[in-house]
This record gives C-alpha cells, sequence and structure tokens, in this order.
C-alpha cells in the first residue's frame, strides 16, 4: 500500500465509526478526521451534522467560538477527535509539550479545547498517526487532558479508542486499560509491540483491520475529495493526485 | 463624526495601545489585525499581555519574537500546518516569557465572567488536568446546589483593556459589523474597549437594514476604528483574503535563527511602507 491508500484507508475506517453518531466536530487541523466525518455524511447520511472548526463553508455555528463548548456541555455533540505528542497507557493526553512545565522543549501549541471536552463529548477517538514509543508513552508528562476520572468527577465521555498508523486499540474504562483491536495491514503483533511504550491488552490472534470497503473507497475518491479539498488543500493534494489538468489558455 | 473614527494612521492606532496593557485577540482565522501587530512593533511595545481569545498564532508569534510581551495567556500558540512557532518555541525553551496555559471554553468562560460583570464562572471539565494545577487564577468549588460532593471549576473574569482585531466594515459612526463571528463580540463586550481595523469604511449607516445589523457591534464597545485594507495579512480572513502561503514558509525559513527574525523584521515590518 501506498502513503496515500494508507491514509485512505484510515479515513474509511473512522468514516465507518462515525455512523452512529448525529453530530461530529472535527478541529481544522484534523484532515484524516475531517475527511472521515465527510465520508460518512456523504455515504450514510449520518452523521447528519459535521462541523469543521475554523472553515468557513463547513462551519454551521452562528453563536462565536464558545457554541462548540456549550453545544458539548449539552450532550449535542456525539464525537469528536483529540490527538496530542504523547498519549499514555491510561489515555491520557499531552498537547503542552516534553519535559517539565513550563519550560517544556520542545512546547507544543498548547491544550486547546482539549481538558474540557474530554469530559463532555461521549465518542473521543484518540488519533495519531506515528506510531512510536516518542509518542505512545508509559506516563505523559504533562496531562493536558486525563483519560479517567474519579467518581465524584462530573464525566460524560472519554475515550472510546486509539487509532494510529499501526493498530486500532479499544480504551475500558474500568481496567484503565488499552486493549488491541485490529492490526492494520503491513503491521504485526511484535511491530505494535516494540513501538507502543505502555502495556496494553491483546490476543495473540488478534485480526487484521479489514481493507476499506471498495464502495466506499470510491465514494471517497470520486465525490467527497472535493469537499475535503475545500477544507484542507494540502492533504487533499497529498492523496488525491490531480488527474486532469486545465487546458492551457492560448 | 467623532475624534476617535477619524482618519487615522495604523500608526497612531496603534500609539493608544499603552505598554503593559491587557490585549484580547482572536484566533488567526477568526480576523487578526496583522496591520496594528506590525504597527506595536513598529513602536516598540512593551510587556503586552495577551489573551488569546481562545488561541493565538502568527500574531503572538511576531509580538513574543519582537520582546512586546510580557505574558501569554492562551490555550495554544499555533501557526497550523507551517510546524512549531521558532520564536514562541524559544521563548518558551528559554522561559523569558509569563504563561498562562488555559484551555479554550476557560478563556471563553472568563471573557463571559467580565461581560456579565460577575467574578466568576464555573465550567464543567478540567478537573485532574496539569493545566488546572499550574494556572494561577483558577479554583475548584463545591456546587452549591448539589447535596452529594461536585466539585466544579470557577474561572476568574478576563477583563481585557483591549480587543484588538480586524473587521469587515465599520460605518462613520463607529459601529463595526462582523457577521456571525460572534467571539469577536463577546471579546469586546468584556474588554474596556474593542480597537478594529476594517477593510473599508461604509458611509451609511449598518443599522439600516436588520440583516446588518444582526451583526453589528455597536459603537457603545468601540475605542478606536483605523482603515486597513488587508489588515490580516499574511494571515487568511474569513471574509475575503487567503493566507499568503508563500510569505509565511519565507517567515518560517527566516525565523528559525535569531539573525534570520531580525531581518525579517528589518524588511517586513520597519520596512514597510505606511500609509499616510
Amino acid at each position: 500500500m501506498t502513503v496515500a491508500d494508507e491514509k485512505k484507508a484510515l479515513i474509511c475506517l473512522i468514516a465507518g465509526l462515525l455512523r452512529d453518531c448525529n453530530h461530529v466536530a472535527v478541529g481544522a487541523a484534523s484532515p484524516i478526521p475531517g475527511a472521515a466525518a465527510l465520508l460518512a455524511k456523504a455515504a450514510w447520511g449520518s452523521p447528519r451534522h459535521v462541523n469543521i472548526l475554523g472553515s468557513v463553508a463547513n462551519n454551521f455555528f452562528t453563536g462565536g467560538g464558545g457554541e462548540l463548548f456549550d453545544c458539548a456541555a449539552q450532550g449535542r455533540i456525539d464525537a469528536f477527535f483529540l490527538g496530542g505528542g504523547q498519549i499514555d497507557g491510561e489515555a491520557n493526553i499531552n498537547l503542552m509539550g516534553r519535559g517539565p512545565y513550563p519550560t517544556s522543549t520542545p512546547r507544543w501549541p498548547g491544550t486547546f479545547g482539549s481538558a474540557y471536552l474530554y469530559f463532555l463529548i461521549p465518542k473521543v477517538i484518540l488519533f495519531r498517526e506515528e506510531h512510536t514509543r516518542r509518542t505512545l508513552v508509559e506516563k505523559v508528562d504533562f496531562i493536558s487532558a486525563p483519560g479517567v476520572s474519579d467518581e465524584k468527577t462530573y464525566r460524560k465521555g472519554g475515550p472510546y479508542g486509539l487509532i494510529t498508523s499501526k493498530a486500532f486499540f479499544r480504551f475500558n474504562q474500568e481496567k484503565r486499560r488499552f486493549s488491541l483491536q485490529s492490526i492494520h495491514s503491513g503491521s504485526s503483533l511484535e511491530d505494535i509491540l516494540d513501538n507502543t511504550g505502555f502495556a496494553f491488552d491483546y490476543e495473540e490472534a488478534t485480526p487484521v483491520t479489514p481493507p476499506p470497503d471498495p464502495q466506499l473507497l470510491k465514494r471517497l475518491e470520486m465525490d467527497v475529495s472535493r469537499t475535503v479539498a475545500e477544507v484542507y488543500p494540502n492533504f487533499s493534494a497529498s492523496i488525491f493526485p490531480v488527474t486532469s489538468k486545465p487546458e492551457p489558455v492560448k | 463624526m467623532p475624534a476617535e473614527y477619524s482618519d487615522l494612521s495604523i500608526d497612531d492606532f496603534a500609539s493608544a495601545i499603552p505598554d503593559g496593557a491587557k490585549l484580547a485577540i482572536p484566533a488567526d482565522y477568526a480576523g487578526v489585525s496583522m496591520a496594528a501587530t506590525r504597527a506595536l512593533i513598529r513602536r516598540k511595545a512593551k510587556n503586552l499581555h495577551l489573551v488569546g481569545v481562545p488561541t493565538s498564532g502568527l500574531q503572538a508569534e511576531l509580538l513574543i519574537g519582537a520582546r512586546c510581551v510580557a505574558t501569554l495567556e492562551s490555550s495554544a500558540l499555533t501557526l497550523g500546518e507551517y510546524g512549531p512557532a521558532p520564536r514562541f518555541t524559544k521563548a518558551v525553551r528559554e522561559g523569558t516569557i509569563r504563561l498562562i496555559d488555559a484551555t479554550c471554553p476557560a478563556i471563553h468562560a472568563g471573557l463571559q465572567a467580565s461581560q456579565k460583570g460577575i467574578p466568576f464562572m464555573p465550567l464543567r471539565g478540567i478537573l485532574g488536568s496539569d493545566v488546572l494545577k499550574h494556572h494561577p487564577g483558577w479554583k475548584v468549588i463545591q456546587n452549591p446546589f448539589s447535596e452529594s460532593e461536585d466539585p466544579i471549576v470557577a474561572i476568574p473574569a478576563i477583563q481585557p483593556d483591549i480587543a484588538l482585531f480586524h473587521a469587515p466594515l465599520a460605518d462613520r459612526d463607529g459601529n463595526v459589523w462582523l457577521g456571525r463571528k460572534r467571539e469577536l463580540v463577546n471579546m469586546s463586550h468584556a474588554s474596556k474597549a474593542a480597537f478594529v481595523t476594517v477593510d473599508e469604511i461604509r458611509e451609511t449607516s449598518l443599522f439600516e437594514t436588520e440583516e446588518m445589523a444582526a451583526g453589528v457591534l455597536p459603537a457603545l464597545y468601540v475605542g478606536k476604528i483605523c482603515y486597513a485594507p488587508n489588515g490580516s495579512w499574511p494571515l487568511p480572513f474569513w471574509n475575503g483574503a487567503k493566507v499568503d502561503d508563500a510569505h509565511i514558509d519565507e517567515y518560517m525559513k527566516m525565523a528559525a535563527s535569531d539573525a534570520g527574525f531580525k531581518e525579517y523584521l528589518e524588511r517586513y515590518i520597519f520596512g514597510e511602507s505606511v500609509m499616510a
């Protein structure tokens, strides 16, 4: 599989996880989850509402930057995506930086809305393409948002699972652990054990992530790619190469 | 026309922003006044306290690099797909700016408290994060309406001196049109005054039709207006301009080194030909 094919397979995998949602919100800097949400909407009409933050044409909020957060607190957002420079085995995420705070080196952009949305959106899918011991660590250096909370803490949402370029994990709240769900083609259990910095549950016979449904893939390439290009032009150019060039003007 | 809305050069506009001011600034996609940012650097502004609403980007990066900033209060400083902000990264590593790291809804909530003239706003989430541990202002309180233990975070009001941003339109009475960018309205209500650069000044009132009036920030909240067409350059503007990709790529290359950043300032900021 080429890099572009791998990314398309991730888009199709994530799209399948959004079918039971009504409203999915996606950050401006998340092209793969964004493409997945747009694909699910196009293919199944579900989610019915997709909101790409920071986009003009694909953002339907009219109440200002705070509306997303009010929506989340009211239970009006079903799924969201978070990443992080570090993710640990208890699904804590770190968007702040490596090493001791405040002189983090390197410093990453910051926590954004994660410290809040992680508590309030039922299905938070952690998405981080890089699957290495650098990103998937035993313990994060800074908790931007905790994966689990104690019983007295008001919490309506949290981590559903983790998707990387190598695998799909589900998160088990009670056990505070990830369990390996499927391994993407091109990787192996050994490869995942070698490159994951935290302990997780797995079976020796963990299945391979099923390849994308050809119909869905076609839908993505033929149809959804245009919307994706509007929202994420650079990403789109990298995975949907231009096949027809405009005629030169004579 | 009131004096504060009469024709003002961008440098006079920026001179009205005092050293040490607490400035509310929008995220890179919401209408950043980069024209005023360059003018602040030209006038060598000092000790600014920036409040990213709820994040900042190139604007804070440039002001930090030019040593105009004492405190950055924000949920993030991001240049998006251009990569790590070089001057910000350096300042954090060397500890030369004070950081108040927040989370987006807490910035909105702090401004909302200020809008309402109340001391704080409670907010869900956040408990158990290191952002809470390090934030100098937030407190955990018991929900006074709950019989059982129910901790909730109290976010103190954030009252900026000035909300600084770029908008499409103003009229001669000092009203500003900002469409559905309600966060700019919130910022302005929360701040002592809004300072706005605009693409266009219209001779007719923005209140003439209800369609326009729905997106108006009334002059009551507006301190100063400056005509600065394409004032968000090189950032994109939701009502027009696309990002100047080549320029930001050039910035990233130049700002990678101290000398390169200095040259950037000389070429594009100190050397900018200012409108008369």
